[in-house]
């Protein structure tokens, strides 16, 4: 009986002490890894915009801006609690204004922070993982001009045990990927709206259903899933949901119109708001990548 | 648009809705649901007319264009006092996208109705002119549409 009170004593800990290693989050971004770029403060408005960093840290009442005050303080509720935006101004002291550039994309792309604690997956550092540095870059740049908050961001309102930090290691493990979801011979069209689609414009956040764990189903990738806030369905935009021509989704996604002259709404209203600022050839590419999704006709089952 | 038309626009909105909170001869929710569905889809045939030509799907022709928004203005004038009974909303109506919070929202509501007048007045006063005009009145009558639709319409 001591034995094997001594035996699962000694799994719990090697479990234990094996679970926090593998949840350790990543070292942050060596400052050398952007050492050799020049950033353009034009292009990373455009990234801004795309990013959608607005939609989600601008104040809940904040008219659209395209020089946004990101003072925080919408509140995401989740299964597992309720997320609110944190002031990410570049107030030095309220919002994140300290931070260095290499801090900044470190928690962009790998979602911890300067401190080494992890960030939420509400932030969707598993699609900006894989946006490219120069664009990030540019995009810190353009971070830099807008106006600062004295906001002090509010605390997430994450019950146990998802307040465990730690826990989001093992989240990233299992849901955190480089690796773009649509393979195989794209044209450079089709890589771009990729890019744009799976990277910065995270748009499978609320189009693609959810595990138990929040993790994307990338088998059901862009097939539809319940309106993250609120009730009702964010739409099926693979190509068995939509039957749009390339032509009509990139018209939308510039002037909000649908083919038959109905209008962009709700959380899409402002992500067409940020398209719209996208060049034509842009939106085209995500048109062209939409195409080439793996086609899901029936309603999504969620695992 | 003048200071009259402004006046008179946004008091024929006001008018349109003012009776929400009140009417004793509200429709049935069901009724209500079907009136403003078809009432949109009013709004979006005349869009289709001026979008076609906007987006160069279809040639300008003045006529046309002027016709479909005089009708458009004439859309925003319509008396809605009866259309938006407490009980008609997502969670009532089978179909019905119009979100609960939209009957604790009425005063911007109103303020939104109000700007889709000003809008299609504007449209008005555009879609006869040239093709440009047309071109430049669109994207002030869509954001006017995409005003409302962003705050109480629920998706699909």
């Amino acid at each position: 009986m001591v034995k094997v009170t001594t035996g699962l004593a000694l799994v719990i800990v090697l479990g234990a002490g094996g679970a926090w290693v593998l949840s350790a989050p990543a070292s942050p971004l060596p400052d050398s890894a952007i050492a050799g770029l020049t950033a353009d403060v034009a292009r990373g408005a455009t990234v801004f915009a795309v990013a959608g960093c607005a939609s989600c840290h601008a104040a809940p009442d904040a008219a659209y801006s395209l020089t946004p005050v990101l003072a925080g303080g919408e509140a995401f509720a989740s299964d597992f609690g309720t997320f609110i935006a944190p002031n990410i101004s570049p107030d030095p002291v309220q919002g994140i204004g300290a931070w260095t550039d290499s801090q900044i994309i470190g928690a962009i792309q790998h979602g911890v922070t300067p401190e080494g604690r992890h960030l939420y997956p509400a932030f969707p550092y598993a699609a900006y993982n894989k946006a490219e540095l120069q664009d990030l870059v540019d995009l810190v740049a353009f971070w830099r001009t807008l106006p600062a908050s004295d906001s002090p961001s509010q605390p997430h309102q994450v019950g146990f045990p998802f307040s465990i930090r730690r826990a989001v290691g093992m989240w990233k493990l299992l849901f955190e990927s480089s690796a773009f979801v649509v393979q195989g011979d794209l044209t450079p069209d089709q890589m771009r709206g990729r890019y744009l689609v799976e990277a910065l414009g995270h748009c499978a956040e609320c189009h693609t259903p959810r595990n138990v764990l929040g993790g994307l189903s990338r088998g059901q990738w862009l097939s539809g899933a319940p309106n993250p806030s609120g009730t009702g369905r964010i739409p099926n935009i693979t190509p068995g949901g939509l039957s749009w021509s390339e032509g009509e989704i990139a018209e939308y996604l510039k002037s909000g119109f649908t083919p038959d002259f109905d209008t962009a709404g709700g959380a899409m209203a402002e992500v067409v708001k940020n398209t719209g600022q996208l060049a034509d050839a842009d939106r085209a590419a995500i048109a062209a990548y939409l195409k080439i999704v793996p086609a899901i006709v029936s309603a999504p089952v969620i695992p | 648009m003048n200071r009259k038309m402004k006046l008179m626009t946004a008091s024929l909105a006001v008018i349109a809705f003012a009776g929400i909170a009140f009417a004793q001869d509200a429709l049935t929710p069901v009724a209500a649901h079907e009136a403003r569905e078809a009432h949109m889809k009013l709004y979006a045939a005349q869009m289709g007319v001026l979008g076609g030509m906007a987006q160069a799907k279809t040639p300008y022709d003045a006529a046309a264009a002027q016709a479909a928004a005089d009708t458009l203005v004439t859309l925003t004038m319509v008396d809605q006092s009866t259309w938006w009974p407490v009980g008609s909303d997502s969670d009532s109506v089978p179909d019905s996208r119009v979100l609960p919070i939209a009957w604790q929202s009425m005063d911007d509501m109103i303020v939104k109705a109000t700007a889709l007048g000003a809008a299609a007045t504007a449209m008005q006063g555009a879609a006869g002119v040239d093709l440009a005009s047309l071109q430049a009145a669109m994207g002030p009558l869509g954001g006017a549409c995409g005003s409302c639709h962003e705050l109480y319409r629920k998706p699909e």
